[in-house]
């Protein structure tokens, strides 16, 4: 069995200037993979080129083996949900009509969904904790609540690969910290290939299986979170001085500027 | 497109996702549409009383014999004069609101319809083109109207969204840029054919200001189909439709494949908008305003509002036409004055609301 997630060697930008070269990953069943690095760097760029949204100029993205680049749309969102950054959610629609539209790649464009898609929304809606929301407006939810009824809805997809693009950056402590726990209890417990980005370093020391380390157009390292966020690597990635501890706590990486 | 009051004050629309009766929207605007459509069967030189009316139409189904007398010029009236007019002036009006709804949901924009972004410009081209080239009298020659309308309507479309395209996408605001330079281009174009044309002038005139010169039933004829087409399709890619409101990118990493689907959002659009303007000239803001209206008070979920819009135009130009058939009579101004006499400050009101409000 081919792993969900495997990147070769893909360049992303225009062709006569590279965003990233040649990166190389793989995400297994069950695992967080954290995409970290610099603003500016790539990371959304990778997400982008992995759901298949931006082809690559060089090397390939393979799904279960097969390259994304071959799957039509609807083949691609059951295997591959995205979650975006709940930064330009249409107000008007309700939080069950947001995940309900995670159905959309097993609907014919003029079919309407069916008891069986029912059954999968309110089971989306329950996985992500949103089932008190169905009824509202998403214009009248705080930014943490969209981007649970986000993951909602890429969960309504059934796919067994989530990719999230920065899905903390607006949220406060708590809802950060909800939000990533819900993301682990996807991979941990129920199975699912989780490619992250993210910019918080010391929520990637947590909440990370796995970290990919982007800097000046390539991936420059990629592990365990105690081998990749290191002094020296993560000074020469962001051009600061920075210190990394011990959290008092859970004994994974602190990192502190300075 | 903005995102202001994208977190509106609690207070303000708390009340505001009111559990609306599933079937209230549509009693409403089928019931004023009836309304509207007996009403302007009345109006006229001779009024004819709208029981009468109610009765005659009734009387005429297969196997119904009511067994009333009517004046034998009220069957004349109502049949070879009032109700084609009535009828093109609501399949008019359906066809605006109807593609003016798609056109918001296809850009993602509150602000496009069918005269934004060329559209009517383009269709208007084509339609004075096979006027000018010989004056549509027979039921065939009057079908080539629509077809080079729909021609110019897709042939603009394609170039506006040409001139927009950047990368794999038009993003909204260059597509509505163009939209109006490429419109304008085709107005001015259309208006060189006229002064060239000097005899067809003034039908051209009038007809480019909604007046609809045309008697009989074969327009209704000829427009029906195009219009069963394009706002049937229309009406059931809804759910689709609502998907696309998440953008783009988003839309196609939900499964959707979006550039086909847009590319058969446009068609079906320009066909239904190309039909309204083939047979009732340039008719401003009944696209823009009635998608708007039915938005705020039944909400945006496009598997109803394509259809309620539909409605609702129908309903609202009928309107406009007894208004402009009443106010100074017995003249009859273009139905296209009064809608953007009313429409044009009532789109301004609309615009302030929208600051403040979430309907969006």
């Amino acid at each position: 069995m081919s792993a969900p997630l495997v990147l070769s060697e893909i360049s992303l930008g225009y062709p006569d200037r590279m965003v990233l070269a040649d990166v190389s990953l793989t995400v297994e069943s069950g695992e967080v993979f954290a995409v970290v690095g610099p603003n500016g760097v790539g990371k959304s760029s990778l997400i982008k080129a992995v759901s298949g949204i931006l082809p690559c100029q060089r090397g390939q993205v393979d799904v279960y083996g097969v390259p994304v680049s071959e799957l039509n749309p609807a083949q691609r969102a059951r295997q591959i949900a995205v979650v975006p950054q709940a930064t330009h959610v249409p107000p008007a629609f309700t939080a069950r009509q947001v995940v309900a539209m995670g159905r959309t790649p097993y609907l014919g464009w003029l079919e309407r969904e069916g008891p069986d898609d029912r059954v999968k929304t309110d089971a989306a809606l329950e996985r992500s904790g949103t089932l008190a929301l169905a009824g509202r407006r998403m214009g009248e939810l705080s930014g943490g609540e969209q981007q649970s009824v986000l993951i909602g809805r890429a969960l309504a997809q059934d796919a067994s690969i989530m990719l999230l693009d920065e899905p903390t950056s607006h949220l406060d402590l708590r809802h950060q910290d909800r939000i990533l726990k819900l993301v682990r209890t996807l991979a941990h417990d129920q199975g699912m290939a989780v490619l992250i980005a993210l910019h918080d370093l010391n929520l990637v020391a947590r909440f990370a299986d796995r970290v990919g380390l982007l800097s000046d157009g390539s991936l420059r390292k990629q592990g365990d979170p105690r081998q990749v966020l290191t002094p020296k690597d993560l000074a020469a990635a962001y051009g600061i001085e920075i210190r990394v501890l011990e959290h008092p706590v859970y004994g994974t990486p602190l990192v502190l500027t300075g | 497109m903005s995102d202001t009051g994208r977190r509106p004050t609690a207070a303000k629309t708390a009340a505001d996702p009111r559990p609306v009766s599933r079937w209230a929207p549509w009693l409403w605007t089928s019931g004023s549409l009836l309304v509207m459509l007996v009403l302007s069967a009345a109006v006229g030189s001779v009024t004819l009383p709208p029981l009468s009316i109610v009765q005659m139409v009734v009387d005429k189904l297969p196997g119904v014999d009511l067994g009333i007398v009517w004046p034998a010029t009220f069957r004349t009236i109502l049949f070879d004069i009032r109700l084609p007019h009535t009828v093109l002036i609501a399949l008019a009006g359906m066809a605006l609101g109807g593609s003016g709804a798609a056109y918001q949901g296809l850009f993602r924009n509150p602000l496009a319809d069918p005269y934004i972004i060329g559209v009517a410009s383009g269709a208007g081209l084509g339609a004075v083109l096979a006027m000018t080239a010989s004056w549509p009298t027979t039921l065939l020659g009057m079908a080539a109207v629509p077809v080079a309308a729909f021609v110019g309507a897709v042939l603009t479309v394609g170039l506006v969204y040409t001139i927009a395209r950047v990368g794999r996408s038009a993003p909204v605001t260059t597509l509505l840029l163009a939209g109006v330079a490429v419109g304008t281009f085709a107005s001015a174009i259309t208006s060189l054919l006229m002064l060239l044309s000097t005899n067809e002038l003034y039908r051209a005139i009038s007809w480019l200001l909604g007046g609809f010169s045309l008697g009989g039933w074969q327009p209704v004829l000829v427009s029906l189909p195009y219009l069963a087409i394009g706002l049937g399709s229309l009406a059931l890619l809804g759910r689709p439709l609502n998907v696309l409101q998440f953008g783009d990118e988003e839309a196609t990493a939900l499964g959707l494949d979006t550039e086909k689907f847009k590319l058969v959002i446009v068609i079906a659009a320009s066909l239904v908008a190309a039909t309204a303007v083939a047979f009732s000239g340039i008719i401003a803001f009944v696209g823009l305003i009635v998608p708007h209206l039915v938005r705020m008070l039944w909400g945006v979920d496009y598997r109803r509002l394509i259809l309620l819009a539909t409605i609702g135009g129908g309903t609202v130009l009928l309107a406009a036409d007894i208004v402009s058939r009443t106010i100074l009579a017995p003249r009859a101004l273009p139905v296209g004055i009064v809608t953007s006499v009313v429409g044009a400050p009532f789109f301004l009101y609309l615009l302030r609301r929208a600051k403040r409000e979430v309907f969006w």
